[in-house]
């Protein structure tokens, strides 16, 4: 049976699953139930310089009928006095000795960050993590994201807080920023002992349309919240690879962080180098007790592939995460639709047909609705296989016999890329285009 | 045995009675819309006989503009309220739905399509104003669904309309005639009303038309005519005993359930004789008013019946119990009807024949007959030139629903012979265009 515990950069864990620090682990009796309902360790919400909050906080994006698939807030760190919480960080601890409790801190000057590390080290917290990525109201005071998007601030206070620490330093890094691992540096070589990522994203999720006031709308202004939620998580995966593939930065471990709601999402993370991973929007969704289905998913792949530990299959990902030019340029799939499983929506067709390449057609007698491709056309794009709505019906298939290889970067060197604009050697020439006119042939008819 | 025991209030009758398909409330419409596909050439659309974009409405209700979506409806079908509730769906839009091929229900796009006009229709969302007059005075005959349909597009394409209708309530068969468990009068009025309302025809009421004087002054009056007069009574059966006391037509029957609803009774022993709709709403109808014994009788086999399969369960459900291959010879009891006499027979060489000594008698005290409606063909000799064919359907021009009197058009049962109202909704409305590029000539 795989054993789910972690030695995350010193900090142990009965498993990789860790609240966020967010509104879930606002109070010690929300950890304290968390743990009981399964997780292994949380980052407790943001302890740090004294703010106000205001009334109307979240915001949603929802999709056709999924609720929340992303989320954003305009809530600051916590408004709950620092005794407070330092006094529940050790009755937490007492009860969960084994589990992990990170204090998320966000002060200003140096003397600040000191004191601050001392109180939560007295209280018993496994480890420190630094929100340098809150993209709303905090970063206005120029703390913050405001921190995650200035490296050598970021550096600077890492190594004011490394000299402090005795306990482990995790920097949580803003994803407002055009190349993560600036920061990511930053955070290395100013001492951290890991990292973790996203933070949230800068965003506005929606204008009311009678008060034409952006949401969460409090007293009829709004301003930028930060995203999260299933809809961030490409961004979230992307960003934590550009940091687990760098030389560097990945001698610490990453903390994944990102629209983690089930096991899938978690093995994807773990796969991409994270060796714990942060959750906050699922539990705002769904409650603590969706912990249940990613530990026992996570058991499952751990079981069905053979591995002990997630170290085991940590990063596995990795090298088959490339470079555009580093792609084989011989490889050829083509769209093939099952006949018996279509349901003749011909979604298929008119995503193609408009969005793509011209590849499918519709059936010629009408009262059969299943399409065909036109595998010359077909590009193999996969598009009619990501709109198809039927469980594998629509399978994308190999056409090439795989003994040919050449990529852009081969070409390059052997000097056979394409050079001018109408070059014969360009992917598009001979490519099928219909005739600009045969659009209107519908309306001729 | 029935299932019901008799409804003596309006409460009682309503619960017996009560509609099969329930409005639906947002949250139910929202998440419902949310699962259309948005299928290309949609197979809905194709199978709706009005051909309402199905899909652009159901994505409107979704994306919260629910009086766009009642507009898409009411732009293809001026009765798309009365629609949504009554039409076979099963048979039609929601039968098409590509769900189907995968074993997932369908959408319901009736039950939809209702949630998006009767929301307009309560939130007084006016849609549609009368087009500018092109000084035409066009005459209705028949407040039915085709004669309102009818009347909605030539109000848009700026016809005058006075529609003369023999009862005092517009809607046909819609109010008089439709099982009260799949539609309430209210619900159907109210339509109607809204409609009326916006697009300003007028309906005299209580104005039958039966001589050729009549008939005269209006072609004097107007320029044009459209005969949505449907069908008439039930036929007659010829049976020997068919006008003693308790034998009555189905429409009949249901015509005075839908105007008097819990104040109609009924004995404990009920036969009713045919295998239509009609047959199983009638039936249906005995045992939701609480009769003991509901005998349905058919001549022939159950699958020989020309009633949708839904709508036999449907009787089933409500207590009713099938007889097949089983004709009515007489009607037995003396002044007052006290059985059915029938024979037994069987299908040889595709004709159906009476089995020999195999006679029996149901006993009973009501005979509901729905063995089909009587047509106007006395109506129709009043008009001058006025083809029909041998079923006494009146004939059209599929184009234009011209009659071979060119001052009148026709649509719905009167043409059709007997469908559904949308068939009826869809006629009276191509029969307008009709009228009016005839007027403009």
């Amino acid at each position: 049976m795989a054993d789910l515990s972690i030695n995350f950069a010193g900090i142990k864990a009965p498993n990789p699953f860790w609240l966020a620090s967010a509104p879930p682990t606002n109070s010690g009796y929300q950890i304290m139930k968390a743990f009981e309902a399964g997780w292994g360790g949380a980052v407790w919400k943001t302890l740090g310089v004294p703010v106000i909050n205001v009334s109307s906080r979240y915001g949603a994006v929802n999709y056709r009928d999924s609720r929340m698939m992303g989320f954003n807030n305009i809530e600051l760190i916590t408004d709950r006095p620092l005794a407070d919480n330092l006094r529940e960080i050790e009755e937490v601890k007492k009860y969960f000795p084994d589990h992990a409790i990170i204090a998320s801190l966000m002060v200003e000057s140096k003397a600040e960050w000191e004191q601050i590390i001392k109180d939560v080290e007295n209280a018993g917290a496994d480890g420190i993590e630094l929100n340098f990525g809150c993209p709303h109201g905090m970063c206005e005071r120029g703390m913050g994201s405001a921190v995650g998007q200035e490296p050598e601030v970021l550096k600077t206070i890492v190594e004011w807080v490394s000299a402090a620490a005795t306990i482990p330093v995790i920097t949580k890094l803003t994803p407002n920023i055009s190349e993560i691992v600036d920061p990511g540096l930053a955070a290395y070589q100013g001492g951290s002992d890991a990292i973790s990522l996203i933070n949230t994203i800068k965003s506005i999720v929606g204008i009311d349309l009678d008060t034409y006031a952006p949401l969460p709308i409090v007293d009829g202004k709004g301003t930028n919240g930060g995203y999260c939620g299933p809809a961030v998580k490409p961004i979230a995966m992307n960003m934590i690879k550009d940091l687990a593939q760098h030389p560097e930065i990945s001698k610490i471990p990453i903390s994944g962080i990102g629209g983690i709601e089930t096991w899938r999402d978690v093995v994807e993370f773990i796969l991409l180098g994270a060796t714990s991973v942060q959750v906050c929007t699922a539990v705002m969704h769904y409650g603590f007790g969706i912990v249940r289905e990613m530990e026992a998913g996570l058991r499952q792949f751990m079981d069905d592939k053979g591995y002990n530990t997630i170290y085991d299959f940590a990063g596995k990902a990795l090298p088959n995460v490339t470079e555009w030019k580093h792609l084989n340029l011989k490889h050829k799939v083509v769209a093939e639709i099952n006949a018996d499983k279509c349901v003749g929506c011909e979604l298929c067709y008119i995503a193609c047909d408009d969005g793509a390449h011209q590849a499918i057609a519709l059936s010629e007698d009408r009262t059969i609705r299943i399409p065909s491709i036109i595998e010359e056309n077909c590009v193999g794009c996969n598009l009619c296989s990501l709109v198809c709505p039927v469980e594998d019906c629509i399978t994308m298939e190999k056409r090439d016999d795989g003994t040919q290889h050449s990529t852009w970067d081969e070409r390059t060197i052997a000097g056979t890329v394409p050079t001018t604009f109408d070059d014969d050697r360009a992917g598009g020439k001979g490519h099928y285009v219909p005739k600009p006119t045969d659009a209107l042939k519908a309306k001729q008819n | 045995m029935s299932e019901y025991n008799r409804p003596i209030s309006e409460a009682e009758f309503k619960e017996n009675f009560k509609q099969k398909k329930q409005l639906m409330n947002p949250t139910e419409a929202y998440y419902e819309s949310s699962r259309c596909l948005f299928c290309y050439d949609a197979p809905c659309i194709q199978a709706c006989p009005t051909g309402i974009d199905i899909p652009l409405f159901i994505k409107q209700i979704h994306t919260d503009n629910v009086t766009g979506a009642a507009r898409t409806i009411f732009d293809s079908n001026w009765l798309g309220n009365a629609c949504g509730i009554v039409c076979p769906t099963g048979v039609l839009c929601e039968g098409a739905c590509v769900y189907n091929h995968q074993d997932v229900p369908p959408i319901q796009i009736g039950r939809l399509q209702n949630y998006a006009t009767n929301t307009t229709i309560h939130n007084k969302k006016e849609l549609f104003v009368p087009g500018k007059s092109i000084g035409k005075k066009v005459a209705i005959i028949g407040a039915g669904p085709a004669g309102i349909a009818c009347a909605c597009e030539l109000r848009i394409l700026g016809v005058e309309v006075t529609i003369f209708e023999a009862k005092a309530k517009p809607s046909g068969l819609t109010v008089y005639g439709i099982a009260p468990y799949k539609i309430t009068n209210e619900e159907v009025l109210l339509e109607v009303t809204y409609l009326q309302k916006q697009l300003g025809f007028d309906i005299e009421y209580n104005s039958p038309i039966t001589s050729e004087a009549e008939l005269q002054r209006i072609e004097e009056m107007y320029d044009a005519i459209f005969l949505g007069v449907g069908l008439g009574k039930t036929a007659e059966l010829r049976l020997k005993g068919e006008d003693k006391t308790g034998v009555v037509g189905a429409v009949e029957f249901i015509e005075e359930l839908r105007m008097k609803q819990h104040k109609v009774t009924v004995p404990d022993e009920v036969v009713v004789i045919g295998g239509g709709n009609t047959a199983m709403d009638a039936a249906s109808e005995a045992a939701r008013l609480g009769a003991n014994k509901v005998t349905l009788a058919y001549r022939r086999d159950k699958n020989a019946m020309g009633a949708y399969g839904f709508e036999y369960d449907l009787a089933l459900s409500a207590g009713v119990d099938g007889l097949f291959n089983a004709n009515p010879i007489a009607i037995l009891g003396d002044e007052q009807v006290s059985g059915v006499r029938f024979v037994r027979t069987e299908t040889i060489d595709g004709t159906l024949k009476p089995v020999a000594d195999s006679e029996f008698d149901v006993p009973c005290t009501m005979v509901i007959k729905a063995t089909g409606q009587a047509k106007q063909g006395d109506f129709y000799k009043l008009i001058k030139d006025l083809e029909i064919d041998a079923k006494t359907r009146i004939l059209i021009n599929s184009e234009n629903y011209q009659t071979s009197n060119p001052k009148y058009f026709a649509g719905g049962d009167a043409v059709n012979g007997g469908a559904e109202v949308v068939n009826a909704a869809f006629e009276g409305k191509i029969a307008a265009q009709g009228i009016c590029k005839w007027l403009k000539k």
